[in-house]
């Protein structure tokens, strides 16, 4: 099967229906993408698809063969990621840490579709759990993304 | 060397990579020189007994470049640990914080800190280490400073320094630390140092940012999960679905081991596992496997009853009787009891939560060669887990190598509790299959096998005078303790874990008996942030409310009234309430049209002192909290941006237990398995946090824990303001509130 991931071709030997999670963290070493939950519930696990801010805990690998794949070692390739980086470290956004990527990939997904958000649009967007708490700091992190 | 523990450069010396040392810096590993003893100093110092906290060169590293490699006896979870540690070595050492490269110490007597134990918890790890780490700085400073004056020629009272390097001021001269480093190490660590005066502090006290944002907004962090060593194969596991129980007979094992990527299937204590080339093909075939399990033979595992319920559990603590072991006395209570004019009685009740860290736990174990056994694992006690470790693999712990990551959350998730973690199962497998083995829980297996915060019941008995005024007030805590279950417990004493928040509070009631009720908990108990007081400065701050309401007073003016004899929490009640915008209870029209109300409470949690505040309206049957503020006192301070930050996270915690999460048994099982059915605070759920720091002078409190305990009771409070009922049972949202005002 072959995969585009941050921009590079990658074939990998995989039962079609793994998780797209699994086949980033143990087949390529891709670990800043996290598993969290499993199903869908934390977004820890949060990469692009085409964009799309995606759960990869329960996308088989065999639905994106086609498609443009990001996750966050990439982040900071894109202008709009890197903005939102920049913004995730001016308001300290991280605790332990174990949401940041799926939180940093969501927000740039969010910008990227919706340069200026509402506050109700943040609210819609930015659905992943952040046991730490963050939640504020995240929400302020995005708004300032966005006005940058 | 000291044979009981391995020193922490040969520990690093067997890594095949250092995930926490992919530093700052970046690409000077080769160039590492450390500020190391000279063996045989070594082997004086083991011999003469190592004082904890005192020989710099098991914590410190001065590197060429200057920057400093610090190995924190302290882990990092989220609570900015090791930049504190950054700020307060960094202040006496003379180095900028940000030139600090900060792991996690491996096992050693050099890092017992806390009275000859070592874990990361009671929001201890900074105020009790304060003083150590200052020194620690100092003497690096000073052993530098010297080094120096010897390659110089000159008296070293001439020389002074600046941020990473020392200064002979006269002559013009000065060198960088890393240029020090090694004739500084051979020196020996002065017995007495001169500490900077606070008023000259750069970084303590200052919100210095902390040094692991970066990495972790970018995903460059590696957490235990996230680990990988050579050769390395993946196992997943399916538990008994009860404690006590071992895998009898599995009907299916030639079809699973037929399954894609499955090396083997293993029968384990309490759980089968299978190990194969990815976790994601280990978990898929470990959940195939049909299983029937037995009672456990072994005598040494705690068995869950097959009919445990925890609604049964809370009506057997409900239910039970006695006066109880005394914690608190004063006064007469009984007398004043008989002689109150009003008497009020309540009983509460808080349920069982899971600590629900994000990150599922994980154990890497690896056989060396030299017969060593290396293990990377989440931990917040490494010492403990080492020991442990040891035993399973027959071994003594000088031949356990341990590891400490970052934590991906711990909330008190990570101590050593029976059965509750991978370790032991990765060390079995790696020894069954002759390679290294990394064991991942998933979040199910998590689910079933976390440590809760035990399920509690409190009774509690006021007696007001004719004024309205509380005189006596009598408390039961009813259940177990987590203190109690793992360190032991007095048959005479109460276990201060499961009655701090109803004892020492600081309210001037004459007379009073707090007590515990011990009851045994079937369940695997242990710590969740703030412990204890997670539920019992609910209980009582609620209580007080219901005795404020019976006596016809406002319940901030008879919490101030009742603080007279102490300053301190009376300035600090004070403060919460101006933070505010001064206190009214409501209910009252917000600007949005909604009727709200505030509740208030006061918690003395781990050394520090705290005033909370909420706010709240109802949508439907749902509490939504829109404001919470927070006053806290923790003493002195190391940075308020890190304070800050742990208050809106405890209250983010708080308010999750008290709305939404209860962990529910029914036959010897737990019923949610995951998020779906465990809810935990959503994003649109958390309320604006407001802070407001007061340092007393005190002596230092913690800061971890502590914003925790009032926003149950405060949020309860407020929600009773506004609908007339009193919530004795968490979490609120059990409680039907559809169509009451509000
Ligand atoms: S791991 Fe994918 S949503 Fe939780
Ligand atoms: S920062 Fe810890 S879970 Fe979000």
């Amino acid at each position: 099967m072959e995969l585009t991931i941050n921009g590079t071709k990658h074939r990998v030997d995989v039962e079609p229906d793994t998780p797209l999670l699994w086949v980033l963290r143990d087949e390529l070493g891709l670990t800043g993408t996290k598993y969290g939950c499993g199903v869908a519930q934390c977004g820890a696990c949060t990469v692009m698809i085409d964009g799309q801010a995606t759960r990869s805990c329960v996308t088989p690998v065999e639905s994106v063969t086609g498609a443009a794949i990001t996750t966050i070692e990439a982040v900071e390739a894109d202008p709009v990621g890197r903005k939102v980086v920049e913004a995730w470290v001016a308001h300290q956004v991280p605790q332990c840490g174990y949401c940041q990527s799926g939180q940093v990939m969501a927000a740039t997904a969010l910008l990227k579709q919706m340069p200026q958000p509402s506050d109700a649009d943040i609210s819609g967007a930015m659905l992943n759990l952040c046991r730490c708490g963050t939640y504020n700091a995240i929400a302020a992190a995005v708004r300032d993304a966005a006005r940058s | 060397m000291n044979a009981s523990f391995p020193l922490p450069s040969q520990a690093s010396a067997a890594d095949p990579f250092k995930p926490s040392r992919r530093s700052v810096v970046g690409g000077l590993g080769a160039l590492v020189l450390g500020v190391a003893l000279p063996q045989g100093a070594r082997a004086q110092n083991a011999a003469a007994g190592i004082k904890p906290g005192t020989r710099v060169s098991a914590f410190l590293e001065i590197r060429p470049d200057s920057t400093v490699l610090f190995r924190s006896p302290f882990i990092e979870g989220g609570q900015g640990v090791f930049t504190a540690m950054a700020q307060i070595v960094g202040e006496e050492l003379d180095v900028e914080p940000t030139r600090f490269v900060i792991e996690g110490a491996p096992p050693g007597p050099d890092y017992l800190l806390l009275g000859g134990a070592r874990f990361t918890g009671g929001s201890m790890s900074v105020r009790k280490s304060y003083d150590t780490m200052r020194r620690l700085g100092a003497s690096a400073r000073s052993m530098l400073m010297q080094a120096a004056a010897t390659q110089w020629k000159v008296p070293v009272a001439t020389l002074s320094t600046e941020p990473g390097r020392v200064l002979h001021k006269a002559s013009g001269r000065s060198l960088a630390y890393g240029a020090l480093a090694k004739a500084a190490a051979a020196l020996p660590v002065p017995t007495q140092v001169s500490l900077r005066a606070s008023a000259d502090f750069r970084w303590i006290g200052k919100s210095v940012p902390r040094l692991d944002v970066r990495d972790k907004a970018t995903g460059k962090t590696q957490y235990a999960i996230d680990l990988k060593v050579e050769g390395m194969v993946h196992a997943a596991v399916q538990h008994g679905s009860r404690l006590g129980l071992d895998p009898a007979a599995i009907a299916n094992e030639a079809e699973v081991r037929a399954m894609p990527g499955v090396q083997s299937i293993h029968r384990l204590p309490g759980a089968v596992a299978v190990v194969a080339t990815s976790w994601w093909r280990a978990r898929r075939a470990v959940e195939a496997l049909q299983v029937t399990w037995a009672a456990s033979p072994s005598a040494s595992v705690r068995v869950m009853p097959a009919d445990f319920s925890s609604e049964a559990h809370r009506a057997a603590l409900a239910a039970a009787t006695g006066e109880g072991i005394a914690a608190e006395t004063a006064g007469d209570v009984a007398a004043s009891l008989t002689g109150a004019r009003t008497v009020v009685e309540a009983t509460y009740d808080a349920p069982y939560l899971a600590h629900g860290q994000l990150e599922p736990p994980s154990a890497i174990a690896r056989f060396n060669a030299d017969g060593r056994l290396e293990l990377w694992l989440p931990n917040q006690a490494p010492e403990m887990f080492q020991a442990d470790a040891a035993k399973v693999a027959g071994l003594t712990p000088d031949k356990v190598i341990l590891h400490s990551p970052v934590l991906g959350g711990f909330f008190g998730r990570h101590f050593l509790y029976q059965a509750a973690a991978p370790y032991t199962q990765a060390i079995l497998l790696a020894k069954a299959v002759g390679r290294p083995v990394k064991v991942i829980w998933s979040r199910e297996e998590e689910f079933l096998r976390d440590a809760l915060r035990p399920l509690s019941v409190a009774r509690f008995k006021a007696g007001l005078d004719a004024d309205g005024l509380p005189v006596a007030l009598q408390a039961v805590a009813i259940g177990e303790g987590p203190v109690g279950r793992w360190f032991g417990r007095a048959a005479d004493k109460a276990d201060d874990s499961a009655v701090e928040g109803i004892a020492g509070k600081p309210y001037a009631i004459p007379h009073r008996r707090i007590a515990q009720l011990p009851v045994d908990d079937p369940a695997i108990i242990g710590f969740w942030r703030s412990v204890g007081h997670s539920m019992n400065d609910y209980f009582y701050e609620t209580f007080f409310d219901e005795m404020a309401d019976a006596g016809k007073q406002d319940p901030f003016a008879l919490r101030l009234r009742l603080l007279g004899d102490s300053p301190r929490h009376k300035t600090l009640l004070q403060a919460v309430g101006d933070l505010s915008g001064g206190w009214r209870r409501g209910p009252f029209s917000a600007a949005d049209g909604s009727r709200r109300a505030r509740g208030v409470a006061m918690a003395s949690p781990f050394g520090s002192e705290v005033a909370t505040i909420a706010e709240v309206s109802l949508n439907g049957g749902d509490i939504v909290v829109h404001d919470v503020w927070v006053a806290i006192d923790p003493g002195s301070i190391v940075n308020p941006a890190v304070i800050e930050a742990q208050v809106q996270s405890a209250v983010a915690l708080g308010l999750s237990s008290a709305l939404f999460e209860e962990v529910v048994y029914e036959n010897g099982v737990p019923r949610a398995r995951n998020y779906d059915s465990y809810p935990i605070l959503p994003p649109d759920r958390m309320p604006k946090v407001h802070v407001r720091i007061v340092e007393s002078g005190a002596p230092m409190g913690g800061i971890g824990e502590p914003g925790l305990p009032g926003v149950p009771p405060a949020v309860a409070n407020a929600v009773a303001a506004l609908t007339g009922k009193r919530i004795r049972s968490l979490p609120l949202s059990k409680t039907d509130l559809k169509g009451m005002a509000g």
